[in-house]
């Protein structure tokens, strides 16, 4: 290996072309910190629009586009480059490796992202706009998009590629580049959750690639898929994209299970309670998350003992989900907790998270489903799972490592006053709307009865405060970056695990040395 | 002196606390769900409160254990953290309970399941077919059939800066100009399909919702105990229009729903045979304002400027003032591949003649000409 090979580029080619773990970590994370901005943006032209019944701002059909392109840049653009951001970051420094397997895949991974989430937001300057059918895109709704349509499918395929390479990358890392000594049984749970999240993405995305490409052949090359017209089914669509679908929503959990499990044993200063049942755990889910998909679509009309089935199935994913929960109780249980950021933000993914947990069992229920469904209680409950659950999640895991990443400790005064504004006006923002789901008021609607009003606009402020609180977030971040009390190598006191090992920032290639790991 | 202000500065602030709680005077924090008036209802009712309750449950016993250890096991109280881990014999204790209380729960789901889907020995059956944006019904065995359209003061007082307070509307957006109606007591069989995108229709006091699917259909049953009227919403995302296409559902007694079912017979007669004379051109405008205004502007907006890009213009546009043969056929068979239906099954020869002759000379456009229904009535052919 010549010299060139560590020299360090500067300037703008230093990130178009990285090859460095840690540079590619960063531009995700703050391409998902972007992403998460925008599609927040989004997310307050819905709440103002709701604030009160009538129609003030948007007309519905740029209401419609907003709860669109709301969900697709959030999970796409914010939730899953944050978690690939944070592998990349720290996969390579937690296996004792100097880099990811394969570091120029990892450069295009990324470097498809901001030409995907062009394509994707230029929509909504295209004539009949952005794609306002849902992020679920059903068929026939679909077909009546304007010209974006084609834009939207291509979008969609290259953060479908982007996403089986990284996940492809984390695989080939984790397989080939582990330190003499870090077994399989060894490895951090963070890592663990990683791997068996690359394994979903990689059978679930093609899936989801399939269903956009016939999306597109239905419409412009005269196949009929999903018209009934032409002997298809557009019932055949919802199978096929919520195949993709259930596995996706794992896809985004999985992760954020591995960074509590990274952070509460470390303020707990006590070892996990069950790390192989923590892994049993999480391979049960991933397992049976395909087999349950058809619970997003209950209302369809499916035969009596197919609503049988995905009701079971769907109920038994509480079980492994419980004992993940009962695990990060008993971890703490006897504990000498200290309550840093990072273990307040994963304190409350516990609490918030579980209840997202219960309403998601009462909505498996599939004669009480009939009620639930598209309603704001399946707002309410993705909502908890996904903010409260992975976007907490996320946000602990970067105050609990920004100082590993940095050298610098973020300023723990600034870092509680995020906490305690966010925990506030989140719960403000989606605990009504469980209520608004049982009083009846439909999902994806730009207006509203009279009677839904009140929590309407008690939910609005919540979400005005909660997207405000973010912006603290943003200044935090900035300011950690750019300097503030030198952190130590270890960081926090009961942090455990090769990454700590590490100086603070790390060096450029992480383990240039191999550790031995006893 | 100073006493007093105070009395009266705390006297103002009671009055305003009570005010706001007052204000406005129809502030409804409902919390929970409906018990709703059927079997099925009252069943997914039970079923819900009894997930809520176990839910309650499990969470003040996890959450217990939680907030417990915050308060004890801290390290600001001098704990030394013990090191215990893995334990498999309560792995197995906390993955069995949690089975047990879902096979518990799993029965009385089961069973309700069961009943709901169980729409055999109907004593009714209406199709119910969705379409953007409205609901039509057909009573399959006794020949009546309608459209039932959001209401006209809910689609006015719904449009940006329409400068209508929607409080001031009776029941807004939850209104419409036709309702369906049920006799009390009796099984209905709903069948359920659509003509375009997937609609779903949903009357949170039956219990359920269904999607109505185009090429598909859809069976579910409903048995209402009480009269009255039960109101709801589509629940299936289906374009622009989508939260104004509601539900209301009349249940009556046999008496009053045969009667109501006779008159609804004898309007669509009357129709029948009123559409084949000579309108004049004032009548055509009135009824063809008011066609226009309940099936048309969803899309083609009030000013018939449409939104750019997504649904065309009929002010100035090329088949709204060129040759009538031309505008009735788009009228009648629409445009494939586009949002434009095919109007010819949805309204009848006085209502489109009446829309085709509205659209010809309203905005500023000047065809000068009208559509008898005569003319309708022979494109038909």
């Amino acid at each position: 290996m010549t010299d060139e090979a560590h020299d360090r580029p500067q300037g703008i080619t230093r990130w178009l072309f990285s090859t460095n773990h840690k540079d590619i970590g960063t531009l995700y994370l703050i391409f998902a910190l972007t992403m998460f901005f925008i599609g927040g943006l989004f997310a307050m032209v819905i709440r103002m629009e709701l604030f009160q019944p009538g129609l003030q701002f948007v007309d519905p059909l740029m209401y419609n586009q907003m709860l669109t392109l709301h969900a697709l840049v959030m999970i796409f653009g914010a939730v899953m480059p944050a978690f690939v951001g944070m592998a990349n970051w720290l996969i390579p420094m937690m296996i004792g490796a100097p880099d990811m397997a394969l570091p120029r895949l990892n450069n295009w991974s990324f470097w498809l992202l901001p030409f995907a989430f062009t394509l994707l937001l230029s929509t909504l300057f295209m004539q009949g706009g952005a794609p306002a059918g849902g992020w679920t895109m059903y068929p026939p709704l679909v077909f009546q998009m304007g010209m974006a349509f084609p834009f939207v499918v291509f979008a969609i395929h290259l953060m479908g590629i982007s996403s089986v390479m990284g996940a492809i990358n984390v695989i080939t890392t984790v397989f080939n580049m582990r330190a003499p000594g870090m077994t399989f049984g060894k490895l951090p749970l963070f890592v663990w959750t990683w791997i068996i999240t690359a394994f979903l993405l990689i059978a679930a995305m093609p899936v989801l690639a399939g269903a956009m490409t016939m999306l597109l052949t239905d419409k412009y090359f005269g196949t009929s898929f999903f018209n009934a017209a032409g002997g298809g089914d557009p019932v055949m669509f919802q199978h096929v994209f919520w195949f993709f679908g259930h596995p996706e929503v794992y896809i985004m959990i999985l992760p954020a299970f591995g960074i509590v499990s990274q952070i509460v044993p470390t303020f707990a200063r006590k070892p996990l309670f069950g790390y192989r049942s923590m892994i049993y755990a999480v391979v049960s889910i991933a397992l049976l998350s395909f087999i349950v998909w058809a619970h997003h679509m209950f209302t369809v009309g499916m035969p009596l003992a197919g609503e049988l089935f995905f009701m079971y199935s769907t109920m038994l994913i509480a079980v492994p989900t419980g004992v993940k929960v009962f695990n990060w109780v008993a971890t703490m249980w006897r504990g000498a907790m200290t309550f840093e950021t990072p273990m307040l933000w994963a304190l409350c993914f516990i609490i918030l998270f579980t209840i997202g947990g219960f309403s998601g069992l009462m909505l498996g229920l599939v004669p009480v489903d009939f009620q639930y469904q598209d309603t704001y209680f399946v707002v309410a409950h993705f909502h908890y799972v996904l903010v409260t659950g992975a976007v907490f999640a996320i946000i602990g895991g970067i105050y609990y490592w920004l100082p590993k990443w940095t050298g610098h400790m973020y300023d723990e005064g600034l870092g509680k006053a995020h906490f305690w504004l966010s925990i506030i006006s989140v719960n403000i923002l989606f605990f009504p709307q469980h209520f608004l789901g049982l009083a009846g008021m439909p999902r994806r609607i730009a207006d509203y009865a009279v009677q839904f009003t009140e929590w309407n606009m008690i939910s609005s402020i919540g979400g005005f405060v909660f997207g405000a609180s973010q912006l603290l977030f943003l200044y935090i971040v900035i300011r950690t970056i750019r300097g503030g009390t030198k952190a130590s190598d270890q960081v926090w006191e009961g942090a455990q695990g090769l990454e700590w090992t590490l100086s603070s920032p790390p060096p450029h290639h992480s383990f240039t040395v191999a550790p031995e790991v006893h | 002196m100073p006493t007093r202000r105070i009395m009266n500065i705390s006297h103002a602030v009671v009055a305003l606390m009570f005010a706001a709680a007052c204000h406005p005077v129809a502030a409804d924090y409902s919390l929970n769900l409906t018990q709703g008036v059927t079997s099925i209802s009252q069943r997914a009712y039970q079923l819900h409160m009894i997930a809520l309750w176990i839910c309650v449950a499990i969470g003040i016993v996890v959450f217990g254990a939680i907030f417990w250890s915050v308060a004890r096991h801290r390290k600001s109280r001098g704990v030394t953290p013990a090191q215990f881990h893995e334990n498999t014999r309560l792995e197995v204790i906390w993955s069995v309970i949690p089975l047990l209380i879902l096979v518990a729960l799993a029965v009385p789901a089961t069973q309700a399941l069961i009943a709901l889907e169980d729409t055999s020995d109907a004593d009714l059956t209406i199709k119910i077919t969705g379409q953007q944006w409205r609901w039509r019904y057909d009573y399959v065995d006794d020949g009546v059939g309608f459209f039932s359209n959001l209401d006209g003061k809910s689609a006015a007082a719904g449009r940006i800066g329409s400068g209508i307070d929607p409080q001031s509307v009776d029941h807004y957006l939850l209104n419409v100009d036709t309702p369906l109606v049920v006799p009390v007591g009796k099984k209905v069989r709903f069948l359920l399909t659509a003509t375009d995108v997937i609609h779903s229709w949903w009357v949170p006091d039956l219990g359920f919702k269904k999607d109505a699917i185009p090429g598909f259909i859809n069976e579910i049953w409903a048995r209402v105990e009480t009269p009255g009227i039960y109101r709801g919403q589509c629940t299936e995302l289906c374009g622009v229009g989508h939260g104004f296409m509601p539900i209301v559902l009349e249940v009556k007694t046999e008496a009053e729903y045969r009667a109501w079912l006779a008159g609804m017979r004898a309007a669509q007669t009357a129709e029948k045979t009123e559409a084949p004379r000579e309108w004049s051109r004032d009548e055509l405008m009135a009824k063809g304002q008011q066609v226009y205004s309940t099936t048309c502007t969803s899309c083609h907006q009030p000013n018939g400027e449409g939104v750019p890009g997504v649904f065309k213009p009929l002010k100035g546009s090329p088949v709204a003032t060129g040759p009538v043969d031309v505008h009735i056929d788009r009228v009648m068979n629409g445009k494939s591949g586009t949002a434009m239906q095919a109007f010819a099954k949805q309204l009848n020869d006085a209502e489109l003649a009446a829309v085709i002759t509205f659209e010809r000379n309203s905005w500023g456009n000047t065809a000068g000409d009208a559509v008898q229904p005569a003319q309708i009535k022979a494109a038909r052919k």
